[in-house]
């Protein structure tokens, strides 16, 4: 029996569909079985970011309406055979699906996989409702903007009228240099009105974007700052105590010579 | 009739007259004996209104009632009514001053979207995020960082404070006033309290240590605490 964990954020646009491709295929480098769910209906974009586009033929839709059994619609991905993707459907009959039925659909594939990961719409209508129904335990995307954590923090609000283990907080798109000058929130500052424990911190970097582009999620190739961030927060949720990333960056060979030999960098 | 001489007693003190009335006998023959008694004495032109206090012992009249008192004092005589007393309260007016006056212990995180109402003092262990909102009747006093909306003697009451370990608030309501964060991004301020300063008639913030010196109310707040 595995468990179901939801991605969401309130907030459009802060990385819940990437963060639930870069987690599905990080949790599927350490061998867990792992079924990503895509509940955003008509406006679905996992497939594409996993780059499974062209094989979809069953939808969630389907299977809510009984056209297909829920294994039919089960694509599996190019890389790994433990990582599957049930996709949402791109028609906006999106009536049929409700909490109810969405929970039976997850309680299912937890029979079947390590980890069900469900990509959560934004918003807190009702596809938010037909996501977290059927979720053991949340995890809330920001980004260091007000926006972004004035609604995750209505989120967390709202999830903590479920029945939910309290949620892990996700910071993503940190860019150094304007956090260092003080012109983004800090993560101290972001932890500290949410209220919740951190899960992780994921650099802004140029190789998530080329990656989603690509259908390829970052966190499968190795040597990327993000990718780090990615498979350190799948360590994390398997148990593993994994420190922080450092927000620096390396510094250059002339700047370690200058501080050898005692100059100023 | 030496009984009947006793239902009414009249008592002249130094800020007008005092009607004492029995609270043993029944309402009409109060109302009787007063009109009797009135009625007696004759009415001087010259003389200024005389203020009168009614008191009612342990009788418990409803408001149709006490008006009922009053107009046959005022029409008899100079005289007109200017407080009835009664050492009696329904239960219904003895919970509501129980509840203005409970003070509410709350421990959670205020979110946005989030909104808690008390009736009476909010002791709240936790923090008001933005977007979140505070209501009480009485006071507001926030254990954790005030970043939200509060409103503090929501049905009224003006002598009402919001006091909180951090003050960073996106508005304080006192009453009917308010007042909103500068628009330009501003530090907060460690253990202050917002009040409504009487001199300029708006709400204004200040080390709470000052605040307890301008508003003596805060003192039954003492007293409520160790009683409850």
């Amino acid at each position: 029996m595995g468990e179901a964990i939801v991605i969401t954020s309130g907030k459009g646009g802060v990385g819940k569909t990437t963060t639930t491709a870069n987690l599905g295929t990080a949790l599927a480098l350490q061998n867990k079985k792992v079924c990503l769910v895509d509940t955003d209906i008509g406006l679905r974009n996992l497939d594409v970011i996993m780059g499974l586009e062209n094989r979809i033929i069953y939808d969630i839709v389907d299977v809510v309406e009984e056209r297909c059994k829920t294994k039919q619609a089960l694509i599996k991905d190019k890389r790994f055979d433990c990582l599957h993707l049930l996709p949402a459907a791109q028609t906006s009959d999106k009536s049929a699906v409700t909490p109810e039925r969405v929970k039976a659909i997850v309680d299912e594939l937890k029979q079947d996989y390590d980890y069900v990961i469900i990509d959560c719409p934004a918003g807190i209508e009702q596809g938010y409702k037909n996501a977290v129904a059927g979720a053991d335990k949340a995890i809330v995307v920001t980004t260091p903007e007000k926006a972004s954590v004035r609604d995750a923090d209505r989120i967390i609000g709202l999830l903590e009228q479920e029945e939910l283990e309290p949620p892990k907080l996700v910071i993503n798109r940190i860019r150094n240099h304007l956090m260092k000058n003080g012109e983004m929130l800090d993560v101290d500052e972001i932890v500290n009105v949410l209220s919740i424990d951190l899960l992780g911190i994921v650099i802004d970097d140029d190789a998530v974007i080329r990656g989603s582009n690509k259908g390829e999620p970052v966190a499968f190739t190795p040597d990327t700052k993000a990718s780090i961030a990615y498979r350190n927060i799948a360590r994390r949720i398997l148990g593993e105590s994994v420190p922080l990333m450092n927000l620096e960056e390396d510094p250059g060979l002339m700047t370690k010579v200058k501080k050898f030999f005692g100059m100023r960098a | 009739m030496t009984t009947n001489s006793q239902m009414v007693t009249i008592k002249g003190t130094r800020d007008g007259l005092t009607l004492r009335l029995n609270d043993q006998c029944s309402y009409d023959a109060i109302l009787q004996e007063l009109e009797e008694k009135l009625s007696v004495s004759g009415t001087d032109a010259d003389q200024p209104m005389i203020r009168v206090t009614i008191q009612l012992g342990n009788r418990y009249l409803t408001d149709q009632q006490k008006n009922k008192l009053r107009d046959i004092v005022r029409e008899k005589q100079k005289l007109v009514v200017e407080q009835i007393e009664s050492d009696i309260i329904t239960k219904e007016e003895a919970l509501s001053w129980k509840e203005n006056s409970e003070i509410t212990p709350i421990v959670k995180t205020i979110r946005s979207g989030q909104v808690v109402e008390v009736t009476g003092d909010l002791l709240l262990l936790g923090d008001v995020n933005p977007g979140g909102k505070v209501i009480a009747t009485g006071n507001i006093f926030v254990l954790g960082n005030l970043r939200g909306i509060a409103h503090a003697g929501y049905e009224g009451n003006e002598q009402t404070v919001i006091a909180a370990s951090y003050m960073k608030p996106n508005q304080l309501r006192i009453a009917g006033q308010l007042s909103r964060a500068p628009d330009q991004d501003s530090e907060g301020v460690y253990i202050e309290c917002g009040f409504i300063d009487e001199q300029v008639n708006a709400i204004r913030i200040a080390p709470l240590q000052e605040v307890i010196k301008l508003k003596p109310d805060l003192l039954s707040f003492e007293r409520r605490m160790l009683n409850g």
